[in-house]
């Protein structure tokens, strides 16, 4: 089976959660007998692991034809398509593209990350699409989050072969309920069209039902998972000291400090914790438009000498700031899956998520809250810096727990998905 | 002849509130009013009015054949008490009819047996006096919460003045043994045990309205059938159960009482007898003692007591309130006394279970586990705070040896008690006889 897959981020190089999630579903998905993915990005580095999946850089491939020699291609494309590939794309150009602007390979040029000119990219990554598209031979489409749904889209009229969306996030998600109405416009498009629609939790797929009206038939919660950290990085997480040993405890919060996170609660809850305790801190990482915004209240707040702001991290910082953790906490407003509290469990951090997060569906020993009820969080914060026994348990059978989670699993269902679909 | 001994459980705990770390100090009240006399009242309405009615109704239709014994954990006695005292007015109506038998238990519906001997006592004696103020009986037969028994609560209870202790015939313990025999204890062969018949019991409690259940719908002909065909020499058959077995796990619509009525006549039928736990310890004898290192229960399929110590959370919460327990003991504040019987209930570590197949569970107003624990530990906080402020300068250690000393001196006064009063006996014994003694020389005389 030959599944054609169009994505926006691939590890290592990410930006954010869909990076990797894309990562492990398709590793995972491979790990299916008679499984062949190809996998179309805008911009890739060329150091991505294409073990187990063709990766087709979409700023290698023509729409506009140039006489080019081998050497041209290797040296533009920096060796990352080869020449046998771009000369049989560049039989598959389908229309004049001279107007956009290319470059000496007659290719479009992308950025891929999310830059302002964002639907000028998704657009001319739906023209490429039409290249790929008949030039490769497959049995599935299975399109990544809305930046690639157009691409879905029109691969599918020209294929005739089902279509798979993969709702990572919804513009409901990161507006709080204020839609921007081109992307829900490009959202909806996507799934009108989809032959199948898989959402990341429950959560996602009551919101692809009731605000983008999809027959609920046609929706299945596709959850996310990790993979087991690297043996390297679960030795320095290892080396995390016991409850006991610490005398001050550590609090965090990692993420895109913006609005769907919900910050402020975080900071909120923060200051009732510290107003009545005397070894907590408080350390929010990473970094958003909402950060300013954030050191401003806690200033106001006055809790400033127990409340920190590290930065943005990436990396082994990550696992460092895990590994010096007491508490993770996730106070999301809207969070689609939310794949930060497994890697905290992954790494013996007791996790406190709001109950609005989608991986809360399949997450049983971790503490739940409603995001507005910042007693209640604050609460559990107190609870498990102080009750040795409460940490230990949601350590141990935390990170037991989440081991069980695993990729081969959610490509096990995609594969079901799939056979379903082509009739198998 | 067989024997069918039926006891009923009494017990609702007192619902703690939502108490968040920060009311830690300053409020010192942990209970949701609003929720125990909601529980209560809707448990008392749909479960034990209309079932102590219909035990009241069989016990005056078969006067004097129909026997029956209940207990009631002191928390119950207060909740009932406070909003619904027609249970009250209709439980003194049943023991009064002579039928039913009072049996004792921990006021709390607590642990102490596991955590504290002297706690254990002294709530055992708090809750015989409050039965013999409401009923006027004395209990002599005893049950712990959750039918919890050891060789070393046996031992305990037996040195308590106990005749006999109702408890689980859990698989586990009997081995090849049938519960339907009187046993006794390993440790003190004078206590009777009354193992209960799970299959029988739950026959009725879990599975009488279940109509995926082979043998729905049960009747009382074809009940009294299965007991009267047991095993010639099998005599006795107990049948423990919860009082709102009847009403609330088997509703009133799947006519659960008018199965029960039927019972005493099909009963006498088939030559059936009932009796009442304290005529068994008298009339029968034991065949065997039990050994039980480990405690067993009447809960979940293992019968231990995993259910309120099976995780970590659990066994921390336990050893906090039960650090205190020597404190609490010695001190005479009366609200200090009164949250340490509602603080104990086994209730507050089942809401903290995490055992599989527990996801689900009733939770009482929690949600989760954690959330159960988090508010205990946050009221435990609270209330410890508050027992250690009573003796600020006393340290753990210096009240145990007090509490040997009040406890030896405690004993001895019990013993010149018992001394004087013996000498009194033979004070007047003596008495008499000089009496006698005086009298006959007369009589010779005349």
């Amino acid at each position: 089976m030959k599944v054609l897959m169009f994505g926006w981020e691939f590890p290592p190089h990410i930006l954010g959660g869909l990076g990797t999630a894309s990562y492990g579903l398709t590793k995972g998905l491979s790990a299916q007998p008679d499984m062949e993915i190809t996998f179309c990005l805008p911009k890739p580095w060329g150091d991505e692991d294409q073990s187990f999946l063709k990766i087709i850089p979409m700023d290698c491939v023509p729409v506009v034809w140039h006489d080019v020699s081998v050497d041209d291609i290797s040296n533009c494309s920096g060796g990352r398509i080869s020449p046998e590939v771009y000369y049989s794309m560049r039989d598959c150009i389908y229309a004049d593209f001279r107007y956009i602007h290319t470059n000496n390979l007659g290719c479009i040029e992308f950025s891929g990350r999310y830059p302002d000119n964002l639907y000028e990219e998704i657009n001319n990554y739906s023209i490429v699409a039409g290249v790929v598209a008949r030039q490769q031979q497959f049995d599935i489409i299975h399109a990544h989050d809305w930046l690639t749904y157009p691409a879905g889209i029109y691969a599918k009229q020209l294929s005739g072969v089902p279509l798979v969306i993969h709702v990572h996030a919804t513009d409901f998600d990161r507006s709080r309920g204020n839609v921007n109405p081109v992307v829900y416009g490009i959202e909806k498009d996507g799934m009108d069209h989809a032959d199948c629609i898989m959402c990341v939790s429950e959560l996602t797929r009551q919101t692809v039902i009731n605000q983008y009206h999809q027959d609920p038939n046609k929706c299945f919660a596709m959850h996310n998972a990790v993979y087991p950290l690297p043996e390297r990085i679960q030795k320095m997480v290892d080396q995390r000291r016991s409850f006991r040993e610490k005398k001050e405890k550590v609090v965090t919060f990692l993420g895109r400090i913006t609005m769907q996170k919900g910050p402020e609660y975080f900071v909120e809850a923060a200051k009732l914790v510290i107003e009545r305790s005397r070894n907590i801190r408080f350390c929010m990482a990473g970094s958003g438009d909402m950060m300013n915004a954030m050191i401003e209240l806690v200033a106001q707040k006055g809790i400033s000498h127990r409340f920190h702001f590290p930065g943005f991290m990436k990396g082994d910082a990550v696992y460092e700031a895990f590994r010096d953790s007491d508490v993770y906490v996730m106070p999301s407003v809207s969070e689609p899956f939310g794949i930060s509290p497994l890697e905290a469990m992954q790494c013996r951090v007791p996790t406190i998520i709001s109950r609005q997060s989608g991986c809360g569906e399949i997450l049983n020993k971790c503490i739940k809250t409603d995001y507005w009820d910042i007693h209640s969080m604050a609460d559990a914060i107190y609870a498990l810096c102080k009750y040795e026994s409460l940490h230990n348990y949601l350590s141990v059978e935390g990170k037991r727990e989440v081991d069980t989670i695993t990729w081969e699993k959610v490509g096990e269902r995609i594969r079901s998905h799939y056979d379903r679909l082509l009739g198998i | 002849m067989k024997t069918i001994c039926l006891y009923f459980e009494l017990h609702q705990n007192i619902h703690l509130k939502r108490y968040r770390f920060f009311d830690i100090g300053s409020d010192h009240y942990y209970y949701d009013d609003y929720e125990n006399e909601r529980s209560i009242v809707e448990t008392a309405n749909n479960s034990y009015i209309p079932a102590l009615n219909a035990l009241i109704e069989m016990a005056e239709e078969n006067q004097g054949f129909f026997k029956c014994a209940i207990s009631l954990s002191g928390c119950s006695i207060e909740l009932l008490e406070t909003h619904a005292p027609q249970v009250i007015g209709l439980l003194i109506k049943l023991v009064h009819t002579g039928c039913c038998e009072i049996v004792a238990e921990p006021y709390s519906h607590g642990l102490a047996s596991l955590g504290n001997e002297s706690a254990f006592r002294a709530e055992v004696n708090h809750l015989c006096e409050k039965v013999e103020g409401l009923f006027g009986v004395k209990p002599t037969v005893f049950r712990n919460s959750c039918s919890i028994y050891s060789d070393e609560i046996g031992r305990m209870v037996y040195e308590m003045g106990f005749k006999g202790m109702l408890t689980e015939g859990a698989k586990h313990i009997l081995g090849w043994k049938s519960p339907h025999f009187l046993y006794n204890c390993a440790e003190a062969s004078s206590l009777k045990l009354l193992l209960r018949d799970n299959r029988l019991s739950e026959d009725i409690s879990f599975r009488f309205a279940d109509s995926n259940w082979s043998e729905y719908p049960l009747m009382a002909d074809k009940y009294m059938d299965w007991i009267a065909q047991l095993p010639e020499d099998e005599k006795l058959v107990n049948l423990f159960m919860e009082l709102c077995a009847l009403g609330v796990f088997q509703p009133l619509s799947s006519n659960i009482l008018d199965f029960f009525k039927a019972i005493p006549n099909e009963a006498q039928k088939r030559g059936v007898k009932f009796a009442t736990p304290s005529e068994i310890c008298k009339k029968m004898k034991p065949v065997g003692a039990i050994h039980v290192t480990d405690p067993i229960s009447w809960v979940d399929e293992e019968r231990d007591v995993s259910p309120w110590l099976g995780n970590i959370m659990q066994q921390e919460a336990f050893e906090k309130l039960y650090s205190i327990a020597d404190r609490v003991l010695v001190c005479n504040d009366r609200r200090l006394l009164q949250d340490w019987d509602y603080l104990q209930a086994t209730n507050n570590f089942r809401f903290m279970s995490t055992k599989h197949g527990s996801e689900n569970a009733y939770r009482g107003i929690y949600d989760t586990a954690y959330d159960a624990f988090t508010n205990y530990m946050n009221i435990i906080g609270d209330y410890i705070t508050r027992v250690n402020n009573l003796y600020p300068d006393l340290e753990n250690e210096e009240i145990s040896p007090l509490m040997m000393i009040i406890r030896n001196q405690e004993d001895e006064l019990n013993r010149k008690n018992r001394e004087i009063a013996h000498l009194q006996k033979t004070l007047e014994l003596l008495k008499g006889k000089s009496k006698a003694k005086a009298s006959k020389p007369k009589g010779k005389k005349i």
